[in-house]
Order: C-alpha cells, then structure tokens, then sequence
C-alpha cells in the first residue's frame, strides 16, 4: 500500500526483507545503514532482543530524493526470522511493495527457507495478497560459508516463479545494494502502472 | 495494489484543517495522522524534535501489535490507546479502520478532553477517507498519469546514482 500523497507531492513505499531466521535479514539492512549518505538516510530503528535476534522489525527510511516533483521514499523493513514470531511478521507484511526474500545457501538451512517462503504465502493471503502480484526478488544469502548448495539447486527448489535473484555475502555488503537497487526499481515500475490519476 | 492509498490535493487539505482544529480544540502539541502500514500522512502542531518516519512507523505497529492482542482475548479491536509519560503522554485511535490518529500531548490538557476532541475529529476524518476509498475505486485514465514513463525512467538514474 504505497502512499502517494499528491499534495504534498510524496511517495512512501515500503519494501520488507523476509527468510528464515538468522538468513541475514538485519545484516542486509545495517550494511545499508552504514554505507548510504546521512543525506538520504533516517534512523535505524531496531527492535530486537538482548541477543540481537529480531523481536518485531528493523526500520530504515531511505530518502531517493526529488523525482519528477514527488519527494519518494523507501521504507525498508526486516521481519522476525524465528518461526514463533509470525504474529509479528504478518503484521510487518500489512501494505508491502516489494519484498526481497533472504535466503541461507547453507544446504541444513533448506528446509528452513522452503518452510519461510510457505509462511510468506500464508500471511500474505491473509491480506488477499498474491506473490505474482507484488514486486519480489530473491537473495542467496552466505555464500562464503562451506556446505553450500548450488545456485542452481537453491534456484530449482526455492525459485519456481523465476524471479530475479542475487547471490549475496551480506556480512561484507555483497550483493547488498544490488538486491536493494533491484528491488527499489521493480517497486516503482510497478506503481507507476498501477498509480491512478 | 488493491488498497494503495492516494491523497488528493482537496482531501490533503481537508484532513489538515481537520488535524489543526484537533489540535487547537484539544490543547495537544503534535496530532499525526498515520497509514497501518506506517506511513505518515498529514501532521499539526509541533514537530520540530520528532523523528517523524520513526514515530509513525513504531505508532502503527504498536496498535498493530494491541490489535492482535486484542483479538486474542476475543475482541474485535481495541479501539484506541494510552501510553502515560512524565511529562508528555500518547492517545492512539483507530480512524475509519484504515488510518491511525495518534495524539501527543503534555500538562496543558487532560486525557478526557483530548478523547472527547479526538472522537469529534475522526467523526470527521472517516467521511473524508470513505471517500478517498471511493475515488481509489475508480479505473485509471491512462492519459492522465501523473507517475508515467518518464518518471520509472527518472527513477532509474535517481536509484543508480544511490545504489549503484
């Protein structure tokens, strides 16, 4: 549910990051804090426990500027990885744009990713919200760490709408700004087909 | 997306006199209005020490999270909210069950009266969003976009130069 306030001349999206826990949902989003100009970011709003495992959601507003007249911001969200949490992620799910889905390349972690890409699928009905209608990119995450499975086998199991998708090593900013980018243009092609008068 | 949200200039308008008025009847000192997906929509009153993005965003999945508990033990919803600080205290309600009104407002006033004036505004406020939800509705012209090619062509560089 983009708002586009025509006004005051803004767009706010909102893009989530979803996967299963410890997939590296946060990582994504503080390499992002880190690296963007203080210009064009917010606050980094964090809720999670002591442990640092998500508890609701990281927030991280990012500022692209003036295009075309309309002030237009991207609202980027994580959701709680653990499987007890869903309460939280559907809630996070409510007026998505896009979503990215951080997956673990680590072959014990498939089963994890495949039950969390089902989860998102179930929460986003809730909302009478359907994959195929939003905009959705893939990031394989991890892929430094040994026992890994092939992208090929991670495309075969993980990706039956063929969406794009971006081999990451979020821990080192890989194919961290290339899924973001990717997601930040699929999100705004899509509102502006769909943008009333 | 089925329930994307669009404020025209007139309803703009409207919902900010109707957040002023809030504002002034209520004694309060910041009135914003928020999406459920929590994104700011229009504001009154003074929000120069607010980090606006955050506030909006922590407000929706507060009463989000009341929502569910709420449900939980069997209610529907709980319709509004009260979080009581030292000096400064927060009244969240719910507004044509598609946007939150959150009230911040210290000493100058009382709980009963910010209610009362709360209750009035989004009286108010749901007539305006019922029909923004009308107009929503309606199919897009395709000559009239404001958000056309050109602009998924400027976004494009915009999100190079940033992200690239």
């Amino acid at each position: 549910m983009a708002l586009i306030n025509y006004a005051a001349r803004e767009i706010n999206c909102k893009i989530v990051y979803y996967g299963p826990g410890l997939s590296g949902k946060t990582t994504n989003i503080k390499y992002i804090y880190e690296r963007l100009s203080p210009t064009i970011k917010g606050k980094l709003v964090s809720l999670a426990t002591e442990q640092e495992r998500t508890l609701f959601f990281d927030f991280l507003p990012v500022d692209l500027g003036t295009i075309r007249g309309f002030r237009t911001r991207f609202h980027l969200y994580t959701t709680p990885g653990q499987v007890f949490y869903n309460a939280s992620r559907r809630l996070i799910l409510k007026g998505v744009d896009g979503i990215v889905f951080v997956a673990d390349s680590q072959r014990d972690r498939m089963d994890e990713n495949i039950e969390s890409l089902e989860n998102m699928q179930e929460n986003l009905s809730f909302y009478n919200m359907k994959l195929e209608e939003i905009p959705f990119i893939m990031q394989y995450n991890k892929r430094d760490l040994p026992n890994i499975a092939t992208v090929e086998e991670l495309e075969k199991i993980l990706n039956p709408w063929k969406v794009p998708y971006f081999e990451a090593i979020a821990t080192q900013g890989k194919g961290v700004f290339e899924t973001l980018k990717e997601i930040s243009l699929r999100v705004l092609k899509h509102l502006s087909q769909r943008a009333p008068t | 997306m089925k329930d994307e949200t669009s404020l025209f200039e007139e309803e703009f308008y409207e919902i900010t006199n109707i957040l002023k008025k809030l504002l002034e009847t209520s004694n309060s000192k910041t009135v914003l209005l928020i999406d459920k997906a929590g994104q700011l929509i229009a504001s009154a009153g003074d929000t120069r020490d607010l980090d606006l993005l955050s506030f909006s965003t922590l407000s929706a999945a507060d009463f989000a999270a009341t929502s569910q508990l709420a449900e939980l033990i069997g209610e529907k919803e709980f319709s509004s909210l009260f979080h009581q600080g030292e000096k400064e205290s927060l009244y969240i309600s719910m507004v044509a069950e598609r946007v939150i009104l959150a009230v911040l407002f210290d000493q100058r006033t009382t709980l009963g009266l910010v209610r009362v004036r709360v209750k009035h505004a989004s009286n108010e406020l749901e007539k305006v969003f019922n029909r923004i939800f009308e107009k929503i509705k309606k199919p897009v012209k395709e000559e009239k976009r404001l958000l056309d090619e050109e602009f998924t062509k400027e976004a494009e560089e915009e999100i190079d130069k940033l992200f690239g």
